[in-house]
């Protein structure tokens, strides 16, 4: 459910132009995005989450986003609420005590950043489960979690794909910064690749940015310059490069969120994160008494990771078998997502 | 296209010093700094009257969602381009309203404006697009004749889309306006000395009106250029372009050529990071130092402005009340 919080914002932000106009000299500079915490009746199990992004950027938000409302689809859980674009770690915060006040009965930090804020804030609520990620610290509280996603697993099996697709034996990837699921997709992605093709080429590009879609699409016309015919790239700013890989009619890999609205031509597979399984176990755990102490990871192994292929996309039978040949091996520890 | 050598790890600096490179290092500066040079034209010619707007960003923001969904579900890029000027024209008719007639505060209702930006876009685009939606037409580039035929250089600098014809040229037709007509005089009396003007029987009000509109507009063209540039919206889209071209502005000491200088400048920084990097000629935390060189300019700019002989108009930020 994405609630009327963007509404509240805007009105607020006219009113801070209202007050502004009558000389007040207290309009906000709160950037971020809240969303109302209120859930239909009838709620026998309801969700908040505070992330980073929003909750359509095709990436780790959606990814979230999307497998809420595939539980409340199903029935595990009577509905959600979400915060997006909680950049700001003080605001996000604020949002998170916010929620717990609210009697959420699970609160979800989706991002690294904000680990230290739940750990602050858990003790305050002893009888609210909280969950975040990707990490893997639970801190020792009783009543929080923690989720990652093995993304090195899809990438490894993309990189495959995607050294047997390229020509040129150039591959591009443009990364936000050099932490989190991003790190271990593309190392997950090169190594992959170079397991497949020794001497293919593989140059990775962090623009330190999560947000900068502009130039994400630079960072991909200059790989496409240097040679490159099959790009990959992680995080919401790639929307502008897989833009500029399909005008240009370079492959392109996905991860997070399925993303082949964005290139349907040059799209070939996509690494998916699938939530839902272990909140569902999470609920369970929750539902049974243990608020915390748990943590989870998403894995090709257990249906958490999957790869998505474009059916638009003609993928040769080779590559395609290469591919689950990979997730095999993966899935039963006979090949190393990191290479080696 | 460079020879395949060139992307392998810790590559030496000299594949940068290469011809291809060099010119889509610079054909790549010519991209990033358009949407800079736009924004920041219109706020030089807005400051050049005494009104600073900090909600540059929250317009371009509005520009380029009402851009790229005009173009969306018309395919005229055209009209997309227009509404993005047109929406900065109105959000430029409020901002006037707001500084010429409330004489509200200028740097709280800039960042009115910005929020306001901020989460009419997220929330239009939420509503009226769901989940981000490639645009299938943009402005093709359009060569010049014979410029662009000049081997190598001609591509780069003569084979550019309309919307960066149109950013160059209105820096030559700004300085003439600021510098060469009535109107440009009124501007920069207004902008130092209201009261003068006033009394001389130009209207200040009409004058910030109109600048205020202008200014706008450029902002919101600048909005609807990047996201046809980029075939795409998100939320948040420009990154902070807004608050650079206003720093900007300052850089360029309040002259289009200045501002010009500028924009390309860091358009080159951060192209040539971002060529350095993609090559693989600086990596790992070398990278992450040499990311911040942009940041690390405008700074040093800034600092620097300072101690120039440049200064801001003198009623920058300053309501004007008959009388006072």
């Amino acid at each position: 459910m994405k609630s009327n919080y963007r509404k509240i914002i805007a009105l607020l932000a006219a009113l801070a132009l209202l007050g502004a106009a009558c000389g007040s000299d207290a309009a906000s500079t709160d950037t971020t995005t809240a969303e109302s915490g209120s859930t239909e009746g009838g709620a026998e199990f309801t969700v908040a989450v505070v992330a980073p992004s929003a909750a359509n950027d095709l990436a780790f938000s959606q990814s979230m986003h999307d497998a809420l409302e595939r539980l409340k689809a199903d029935g595990t859980i009577s509905d959600f609420v979400i915060s997006e674009n909680m950049f700001v770690v003080e605001d996000a915060g604020a949002a998170l005590r916010g929620y717990a006040e609210d009697g959420f009965d699970l609160v979800i930090g989706h991002g690294s950043q904000y680990g230290s804020l739940l750990q602050e804030i858990a003790p305050d609520f002893p009888e609210t489960a909280f969950v975040w990620g990707t990490a893997a610290d639970t801190f020792g509280e009783p009543n929080i979690s923690a989720y990652s996603a093995a993304a090195d697993q899809g990438g490894y099996v993309l990189g495959t794909m995607a050294a047997l697709l390229s020509t040129s034996g150039q591959i591009g990837i443009v990364g936000p910064l050099e932490v989190g699921d991003a790190k271990l997709y593309i190392d997950g992605f090169k190594a992959g690749a170079e397991a497949t093709t020794p001497d293919i080429a593989v140059n990775i590009n962090y623009i330190e940015s999560f947000s900068d879609t502009a130039l994400a699409a630079e960072a991909a016309t200059a790989f496409i310059g240097a040679g490159a015919d099959v790009l990959t790239g992680s995080a919401q700013m790639t929307a502008g490069a897989i833009g500029v890989a399909g005008n240009a009619d370079v492959l392109w890999f996905g991860t997070q969120s399925a993303q082949t609205q964005l290139a349907p031509d040059v799209v070939v597979a996509n690494q998916v994160y699938h939530w839902e399984g272990i909140l569902a176990d999470l609920i369970g755990n929750i539902s049974s008494g243990t608020l915390g102490g748990q943590s989870y990871d998403l894995t090709l192994e257990n249906g958490g990771l999957v790869i998505e292929y474009n059916d638009g996309y003609e993928l040769p039978a080779e590559v395609k078998a290469a591919a689950e040949a990979a997730i095999a091996g993966i899935s039963d520890g006979s090949v190393s997502s990191m290479g080696g | 296209m460079i020879a395949a050598s060139i992307l392998a790890a810790q590559a030496p600096l000299s594949n940068f010093f290469t011809s291809a490179v060099i010119l889509a290092t610079l054909a790549s500066a010519i991209r990033l700094a358009t949407p800079y040079l736009l924004a920041s034209l219109g706020e030089t010619l807005g400051q050049k009257s005494g009104v600073l707007n900090l909600g540059v960003e929250g317009v371009m923001l509005l520009g380029a969602f009402f851009g790229y969904w005009t173009v969306l579900e018309t395919k005229n890029e055209w009209l997309g381009a227009a509404v993005g000027i047109g929406v900065g024209a109105i959000m430029g008719l409020v901002y006037a309203v707001m500084t010429v007639n409330m004489r509200a505060e200028q740097g709280i209702s800039g960042i009115g404006i910005f929020l306001f930006g901020l989460g009419a876009s997220e929330l239009l685009f939420s509503e009226l697009v769901g989940t981000p939606l490639p645009l299938t037409s943009k402005f093709d580039p359009v060569a010049i004749p014979l410029l662009s035929k000049i081997p190598k250089v001609g591509e780069v600098l003569f084979d550019q889309n309309v919307i960066v014809y149109f950013a160059i040229v209105s820096v030559v037709v700004m300085t003439w306006v600021i510098n060469r007509t009535t109107f440009g005089l009124n501007v920069r009396a207004v902008g130092e000395t209201p009261e003068a003007a006033d009394s001389l029987g130009v209207s200040v009000a009409k004058v910030r009106y109109t600048t205020i509109i202008i200014a706008n507009m450029f902002a919101g063209l600048a909005g609807a250029a990047l996201a046809l540039e980029l075939n795409i919206f998100q939320n948040n889209l420009t990154n902070g372009i807004g608050f650079i071209a206003i720093a900007l502005v300052y850089f360029g000491g309040w002259k289009p050529s200045g501002v010009l200088a500028g924009s390309l400048l860091f358009g080159l920084v951060v192209a040539t990071v971002n060529q350095l990097k993609t090559l693989g000629i600086v990596s790992g935390t070398t990278a992450s130092l040499v990311t911040t060189a942009p940041a690390i300019l405008t700074v040093l700019a800034l600092a620097l402005i300072a101690r120039r002989a440049s200064d801001p108009p003198s009623a920058l930020t300053v309501p004007f009340t008959r009388g006072h």
